[in-house]
């Protein structure tokens, strides 16, 4: 475990041309990072998240990704993500490969990624489409009972991105609230980022809490609000009005650019994109 | 004249269709705000279990997002995701999920993926989420749409998620443990699936709804059930308690939320 800058994590650990998964179910989403990766102009990656959210439809949006893997890519109770569907529909800014899964499914895959198993199984996709759609959604037959099972390949990312509430000075990381998969994307991937609030002498008693060893975790970064327009439950609420601006925001291309020029291009980090931010407002 | 809207009429039949300790699977949106009336209500016993984790949670305002800070405060419990998706919903814990969709069609199947061709899609939906399990393994699915020729159709364009597949008993001989979708709460009433056939059917009408109206807003010829119920208006209880809820949500998505430092 090394404590290391936003910047220095970025260069030592995510290459273009990789397969990473910044995940977060709606809580700690991890944008300060994904901001970064955006700054440092990394191309063809396979991006993974069970729900893209912003932070994927800016990244889209940029050009950073190649593929996508994703289980619902929706603007949580707003309506469409703008720019994966631009991606999608129009190849803009530049074709867009998806591998696309069921909630069940990709949790399941994450699983069997954390297990090292080469794919997960589950009752799922029975008589759907999206078996026809992805590849990677197979069948096997129950040695025991006969029954046919829907399988997904295993998902094994080269780096999982996380933010958390706190880590302490070892670099124990713990989280709390929704945890979403983010255990499962820690242990499936090879190396491990996490981006926190604050770094800690000791961690609070945590009981149920999730917590990350140290001999797990790669990196530490400290990034204050790092999960802002998302949230950190017990540090700041989810802004679900900026959620609701992002709509406009990313509708069309140029007023697109425009917002990421202004509010991650020109800002040198994390705090900058914060103040930029406070002074539209 | 009448004092409630349609939207508000869905809100509260969908909300009547729940029972005091009944398990139910909530979705964003509209679903999320029949499942608290429910609670806030007739069904003070009611389990809500949102996908991000949150088992028994008593949200005093609705959530955005599926995963808001007030789903989790006010939870029984939290669980990880993978849990709540295999223990919880695979494992046969849930009475009744609630979907909606883009399009569906006769047999209550479900399409939330594309418009257009998979490949080449004309209008890329979000997908899939977690439909598909929740139409398999609920006990009893609510599906709650606005009606219109768009949506109601002959043919999907992508099935995200099954419910009587072609019908006549189909859904019954595949490896799918819930009974799937018992009735679709739409703009102007209910439809519930024919006995054999699976076929759905006008069974009930809103107040002031008619049956020409009904069989303009479906994409296929519209079968309708010999004696048509119909469904009493929102009670004063109902709509004052339904009013509350959503202005108190409103407010609070416009909250502006404090800059982290």
């Amino acid at each position: 475990m090394r404590h290391l800058s936003l910047t220095q994590a970025i260069e030592t650990f995510v290459q273009d041309g990789a397969c990473v998964a910044l995940e977060g179910f709606t809580h700690l989403i991890p944008f300060a990072a994904g901001h970064e990766i955006i700054r440092q102009g990394r191309r063809d990656l396979h991006l993974i998240r069970m729900t893209p959210d912003i932070i994927y439809d800016q990244m889209i949006g940029m050009g950073c990704a190649r593929r996508l893997t994703f289980s619902w890519g929706g603007n949580p109770g707003v309506g469409s993500l703008h720019r994966l569907r631009d991606a999608v529909e129009n190849s803009w800014p530049r074709p867009l490969e998806i591998d696309e899964h069921s909630h069940a499914g990709m949790a399941a895959a994450y699983c069997a990624g954390a297990a090292r198993l080469p794919f997960g199984v589950l009752r799922g996709y029975i008589d759907t489409d999206l078996s026809k759609a992805n590849s990677l959604v197979r069948s096997v037959r129950c040695p025991y009972t006969g029954e046919d099972l829907s399988t997904v390949r295993a998902i094994n990312p080269d780096t999982t991105v996380l933010h958390a509430q706190r880590a302490d000075r070892q670099g124990n990381v713990a989280i709390h609230g929704i945890v979403g998969a983010q255990k499962e994307a820690a242990l499936s991937a090879s190396a491990l980022i996490v981006t926190v609030e604050e770094i800690v002498d000791e961690l609070p008693p945590a009981m149920n809490a999730i917590v990350i060893p140290h001999w797990i975790v790669s990196a530490v970064v400290l990034s204050p609000g790092g999960a802002y327009p998302s949230y950190a439950h017990g540090c700041y609420a989810r802004d679900n009005a900026f959620y609701q601006r992002w709509d406009a925001i990313s509708r069309d291309r140029e007023s697109f650019r425009t917002w990421m020029q202004r509010h991650v291009l020109a800002c040198s980090d994390h705090r900058e994109h914060l103040v930029s931010l406070r002074e539209t407002v | 004249m009448k004092d409630w809207t349609y939207d508000e009429m869905m809100t509260v039949a969908a909300s009547r269709r729940l029972w005091d300790g009944c398990v139910c699977f909530v979705g964003i949106g509209l679903p999320s705000a029949a499942c608290n009336l429910a609670r806030l209500t007739h069904a003070p016993n009611i389990v809500l279990i949102y996908e991000s984790g949150t088992i028994g949670t008593r949200p005093d305002v609705l959530p955005l997002s599926i995963g808001d800070g007030e789903l989790a405060e006010t939870a029984a419990c939290v669980v990880p995701l993978p849990e709540v998706f295999s223990y919880w919903l695979q494992g046969g814990r849930v009475d009744v999920g609630f979907l909606g969709a883009a399009q569906i069609d006769r047999f209550a199947n479900l399409n939330s993926t594309v418009i257009g061709p998979y490949d080449a899609p004309r209008t890329r939906l979000p997908g899939a989420g977690g439909a598909p399990e929740i139409a398999a393994h609920a006990r009893q699915t609510f599906v709650v749409m606005r009606a219109s020729p768009r949506s109601f159709v002959d043919q999907l364009d992508f099935r995200t998620s099954a419910g009587f597949l072609e019908g006549n008993g189909a859904r019954a001989r595949t490896s799918a443990r819930g009974a799937g979708p018992q009735a679709v709460i739409t703009d102007f009433g209910v439809l519930t699936p024919a006995p054999h056939t699976n076929e759905l059917m006008l069974t009930a009408l809103f107040h002031g709804a008619t049956v020409e109206g009904a069989r303009a807003a479906i994409g296929w010829p519209l079968a309708t059930a010999a004696d048509i119920e119909i469904l009493p208006a929102p009670t004063a209880d109902e709509l004052s308690v339904l009013r509350a809820l959503n202005a108190r949500t409103a407010e609070a998505h416009r909250r502006p939320v404090e800059l982290p430092a």
